[in-house]
């Protein structure tokens, strides 16, 4: 494979990267910790929301995130010709 | 059946299943004993690392934290899942691509030099004794409660259980034990909870029973629970006393740290692709997931539970308490092992549990005729009294002994293996007696096991510490020390020896000093901790668990510097690392 190609495919993946980066700041560092209290007043059910991110949410969304990359990138290396087999 | 006689049999039954399996999956060579051979599928390795990773700390101590901290105990459930993030965006995959056996062994060859070697396995072995020391509490605390046999005993159990496995299967041996101990432990860990979830909210999903409302009431747990606790002087339950710094750097240094540990990263040496490799980290998260999502539930309705009982009435009324001599079975049991403490201070008969270190609520308790808290409850024994406390069926209660001995053994079996790894692959082939056949290597490779069981044995008796706090320091090492190494290792081309081995050795002084100074560690001879562990003292008030985030900034920025000041790595490196960027094999 050309370095132009092997270096478009590492871009692509420092985005994917950032972009799920992104997304687990949110909703653990933000949701869960800095914004806890402004979201504590919005209740789902029993729970404050801020709390539910905090003991909660943040752990779906971590697994969500892990499958949603590993996903992505097993796409990704197929358009790039990088896939193993 | 007696409870006693049930515990024997399920916990001897599970001891027998885990020995069965490690002779049929025993190591022939040394890559079967380090890696498995490469072949476990994605979905087994996410069990066994999911087993790997839940410790005693996470079974036994993590909910009973959080029962007691409330919000704040939410920097464990985050921090150690998060991690799991890192692992398989930063690390899992190509690490899988580098293909080789260990974590120093990658650092070795990205750095180029058996220096660099040798301060990971150090950093390696010092991480893994701390975690294995917390885990052979956890084994004590189990047998002596259940089994009513001494701890010493009870250590000595464990470690012939572990050393038959561990020695004689390797990394194949303890993988598939681990998926059996999944099974026993996630099993342990749900039922008790679901049983308490019905009997509490009649909803039969705790992570729903949680946020819903007491059975025959329109008041939520939460609120219920939040409400009982201020009456009796304590916190709310759902806001947090740390500060905010303090929760994001804990949580921070547990993510970190998670995906620096070196018996979690070898998990995934194990699986045959880099696809599987992530995959794999998923499925390793789910199943960690349904115990840390099952965890806070079981806390909170543990912590409203244990009110309930001790506190049956009106909160300040002569006869709100519960009385001494009324006292349920499961109280009784508890003294006689020293973690549950009654000491009738205004000797009134009647057990006050209440916050007396709270200035604010001195005045209430006074007036109520309270002369001080009465109750000592061990956070640890929340897990295991919760199912007892709860009134649940004898068999659940085995149950929860046979899990929470299957998650300390999971995890001590895995910290033993990358021990017992570094020493005979790390130090002895790799560098003192590069000559040796693999034959060797392997007799080299148990006898290192044995004796890391037996260092280990030893770490359990004087463990520094209650079980998760142990834990939360060999994460701060680790955040500290291997996960920025093996990182920019991955990330960054222009980092080179000289940057990596500063920034390493950096990194764990600094965290390991700080640990030492403020909670003592291991120089608790020489008079350690020297400083007071109060926030006003702390460095920028981030308290001893969060520290190794600061490490690992001066990690970072110390590697960064120096490498900068000094020779690029030379080209054929920077080949290795273009290398692992990419999935197929040149």
């Amino acid at each position: 494979m050309t370095p132009e190609n092997r270096a478009a495919y590492w871009r692509a993946n420092l985005r994917l990267v950032a972009a799920c980066m992104a997304a687990w700041f949110l909703c653990s560092y933000g949701f869960g910790i800095l914004l806890v209290d402004q979201l504590n007043n919005i209740r789902i059910g029993g729970f404050q929301l801020g709390f539910w991110f905090a003991q909660q949410g943040s752990i779906y969304v971590f697994v969500f995130l892990i499958f949603f990359y590993a996903w992505r990138m097993n796409k990704m290396d197929r358009k790039y010709d990088v896939h193993e087999d | 059946m007696e409870l006693k006689s049930l515990t024997y049999l399920l916990v001897g039954a599970s001891f027998a299943l885990y020995i069965g399996i490690a002779i049929w999956a025993r190591a022939h060579n040394t890559r079967d004993f380090y890696i498995a051979g490469k072949s476990v599928s994605p979905i087994a390795n996410g069990m066994a690392t999911a087993a790997d990773w839940m410790s005693a700390a996470s079974f036994i101590s993590m909910a009973g934290l959080i029962a007691f901290l409330g919000y704040d105990g939410s920097v464990y459930l985050m921090g150690w899942t998060g991690g799991y993030v890192l692992l398989a965006l930063f690390l899992a995959p190509y690490l899988r691509k580098f293909g080789k056996f260990t974590v120093p062994e990658f650092i070795a060859e990205r750095y180029y030099s058996g220096a660099a070697r040798i301060v990971a396995v150090i950093c390696l072995i010092v991480i893994s004794f701390t975690y294995v020391a917390g885990q052979m509490r956890g084994v004590g605390i189990v047998f002596s409660r259940f089994l009513e046999v001494d701890v010493t005993v009870g250590l000595m159990i464990g470690m012939g259980v572990v050393f038959t496995y561990a020695v004689l299967g390797g990394m194949k041996g303890i993988t598939y034990t681990q998926v059996a101990q999944y099974c026993v432990l996630i099993f342990a860990y749900t039922v008790p909870a679901i049983f308490i979830a019905i009997q509490l909210t009649g909803n039969a999903i705790p992570q729903l029973a949680f946020g819903s409302e007491i059975a025959g009431t329109d008041v939520s747990l939460l609120d219920k629970l939040d409400d009982i606790v201020t009456s009796l002087g304590f916190n709310q339950y759902t806001s947090g006393t740390k500060s905010r710094i303090d929760v994001f750097c804990i949580t921070l240094a547990l993510m970190a740290g998670t995906a620096g540990l070196p018996h979690v990263i070898v998990r995934f040496f194990t699986v045959p692709t880099v696809r599987d490799a992530r995959t794999s980290a998923g499925y390793a998260l789910l199943f960690i997931a349904i115990l840390y999502t099952t965890a806070p539930a079981v806390g909170a309705m543990a912590r409203y539970n244990l009110i309930e009982t001790l506190q049956p009435g009106v909160v300040g009324s002569v006869d709100g308490n519960l009385s001494y001599s009324e006292r349920p079975s499961w109280f009784d049991t508890w003294e006689k092992t020293g973690l549950v403490t009654f000491n009738d201070k205004n000797n009134d008969g009647r057990i006050q549990y209440y916050n007396d270190k709270n200035p604010a609520f001195a005045a209430t308790a006074t007036s109520y005729g309270w002369a001080g808290n009465e109750l000592s409850v061990d956070r640890d024994i929340m897990v295991l009294a919760n199912p007892e406390i709860a009134g649940l069926p004898n068999w659940v209660i085995a149950l929860v002994a046979a899990g929470g001995v299957a998650a300390a053994l999971s995890t001590a079996a895995g910290l033993l293996l990358v021990i017992s790894a570094a020493i005979s692959h790390d130090l002895i082939k790799g560098i003192f007696a590069q000559g040796i056949s693999e034959r060797q290597e392997l007799l080299a490779g148990r006898i290192a096991a044995a004796v890391a069981i037996l260092v280990a044995g030893y770490l359990g008796f004087d463990p520094p510490g209650w079980v998760a706090q142990v834990v939360a320091f060999a994460f701060g090492l680790a955040a500290a020390s291997l996960f920025p190494a093996i990182l920019l290792g991955i990330f960054v081309k222009r980092i080179n020896k000289q940057g990596a081995i500063a920034g390493m050795v950096t990194g764990l002084l600094f965290t390991y000093g700080y640990i030492e100074y403020f909670k003592g560690l291991f120089l608790k001879w020489a008079g350690s901790p020297w400083g007071g562990n109060v926030a006003e003292q702390w460095l920028f008030g981030i308290s001893p668990e969060g520290i190794g985030v600061i490490g690992m900034l001066l990690n970072i920025v110390v590697a960064f510097a120096v490498s900068y000041s000094t020779a690029p790595p030379p080209s054929h490196i920077q080949e290795i690392v273009e290398h692992i960027r990419i999935p197929r094999s040149a």
